[in-house]
């Protein structure tokens, strides 16, 4: 498949049934239901945005990166990509897609691995991680730091070269692109808006998305 | 590592095997035949909570490939174990195991009733009953790697299987940085080609070795490996 299908949206803004701004640094979580539609957007550009679905009635049956990305043969996802569970179930499907590559490789930053890769006085700013245990922690139902798993950077750019090097460039993405899926099932979604500040996966300038979520069943 | 070799034994196809490897202690897996895949997966068996990430692994160390001088991350910033030595080059971190739904798909379906241990085994299942015995189980299952096969990934991100990539005698060997619970499994490669089910054996050793000098390859290899060796070396304080 190709590497970048771009895909604007009919979904009409005033006629979604929610629309939240999540604020650079923290956690978002919000079960979608089977037929709905979220869309995800970079609201002031190169943002990423840190995301983990999960079976909403089954947390172990989980989006599942190496999964995803071996079932399209592609390791970019864009319009079109069906999100894999760890059980081989559909969880969403990529409708639209205005920036046109997001990354499934480069994980989550955690306080850990910042002071691995950065520095080691580094371990004390904020990161995805955090953000994640907090919100799983909040959200309760028995979800724990083993239910995080490789998760979708929604806007970041992380191309792998033929010779097998990895690198973080800077985002594709611009104010107002954005993301759209349509849960294949009932599904959690668990978003980190991330808040790194040492690398350009946010063009050193963390800041806030929205998420609208239509239910497409009553339209 | 010969001279100091403990242990030797050979792991057939289809199978799945798993040992506590002590720091101090490394790893060899020789693909025997040529061909083999070893689906492979770690977690810190002092705290089973830390587990290996791949991720972190990956942008670490700039790569999507993994070979001598690399190290495998957990989520907690700290080794699990070293590629200290490589005579294949290449290892694939990016597509996963096999399932049971796929290896019926492809391969067709043997029972262990009209097979008996010849039956189509797929990794999934492999890692999940060999995590149980740990208390372990899917939840716990991240990402996996590949050893002894390649996948590139050409300019538009397609992922290309390359058939040949580990000749017979190939081997690799991981030292364990921290007593690292690691479980094996030999079945195909999820993208391998052709519907033959031939999954290859490996043979499995383990010696003792020295412990990463000030000037170790892999300590070396970056300067985020510097600082993981480190933040290891902490954990055992």
């Amino acid at each position: 498949m190709a590497t970048s299908i771009l895909q604007s949206s009919q979904m009409l803004p005033g006629d979604a049934l929610h629309s939240f701004v999540v604020e650079a640094g923290n956690p978002f979580l919000f079960e979608i239901w089977k037929g709905q539609v979220v869309r995800i957007v970079d609201l002031e550009g190169n943002q990423a945005v840190d995301t983990l679905f999960y079976n909403a009635h089954d947390y172990a049956d989980r989006y599942s990166a190496q999964d995803t990305i071996r079932e399209q043969g592609n390791v970019y996802l864009t319009t079109g990509t069906r999100l894999i569970s760890s059980n081989g179930n559909v969880l969403l499907t990529i409708t639209a897609d205005t920036c046109g590559r997001h990354d499934t490789l480069g994980g989550a930053c955690s306080t850990e691995s910042n002071r691995v890769r950065y520095d080691l006085s580094k371990g004390h700013m904020h990161a995805c991680r955090q953000s994640f245990m907090k919100g799983i922690q909040e959200w309760g139902r028995g979800l724990e730091k083993r239910d995080i798993a490789s998760n979708i950077n929604f806007f970041m750019n992380v191309p792998v070269t033929p010779e097998g090097g990895l690198t973080f460039e800077d985002g594709v993405s611009d104010a107002g692109k954005y993301v759209e899926l349509r849960a294949e099932m009932d599904v959690l979604m668990v978003i980190s808006n991330c808040p790194q500040l040492n690398n350009p996966c946010n063009g050193y300038n963390p800041t806030p998305v929205q998420i609208l979520i239509w239910d497409t069943n009553v339209q | 590592m010969e001279s100091s070799m403990l242990w030797t034994e050979t792991v057939p196809g289809g199978a799945t095997w798993s040992h506590v490897l002590k720091r101090g202690t490394a790893l060899r897996m020789t693909d025997v035949e040529g061909g083999a895949n070893v689906a492979a997966y770690f977690l810190n068996f002092d705290i089973p909570s830390e587990r290996f990430n791949l991720p972190d692994t990956l942008k670490a160390q700039h790569t999507a490939r993994l070979t001598k001088g690399h190290v495998l991350y957990s989520d907690m910033g700290r080794i699990l174990c070293s590629v200290i030595e490589d005579t294949v080059g290449w290892h694939d971190p990016l597509c996963g195991f096999s399932n049971n739904e796929q290896v019926e798909k492809k391969y067709g379906k043997a029972s262990y009733q009209e097979s008996r241990n010849d039956w189509h085994q797929n990794a999934r299942d492999g890692f999940l009953v060999e995590l149980g015995k740990y208390g372990l189980g899917s939840r716990d299952l991240h990402a996996t790697v590949n050893f002894f096969s390649k996948v590139t990934v050409d300019a538009v991100g397609d992922l290309q299987f390359n058939a040949g990539n580990s000749l017979p005698g190939s081997f690799v060997e991981l030292r364990a940085e921290m007593n690292t619970l690691v479980l094996l499994n030999t079945c195909q490669h999820p993208l391998a080609p052709g519907s033959e089910y031939a999954p290859r054996p490996v043979e499995v050793s383990i010696a003792r070795v020295s412990p990463p000098s000030s000037n170790d390859p892999c300590r070396m290899h970056c300067r985020e490996n510097a600082r993981g060796f480190l933040l290891t070396e902490l954990f055992f304080l």
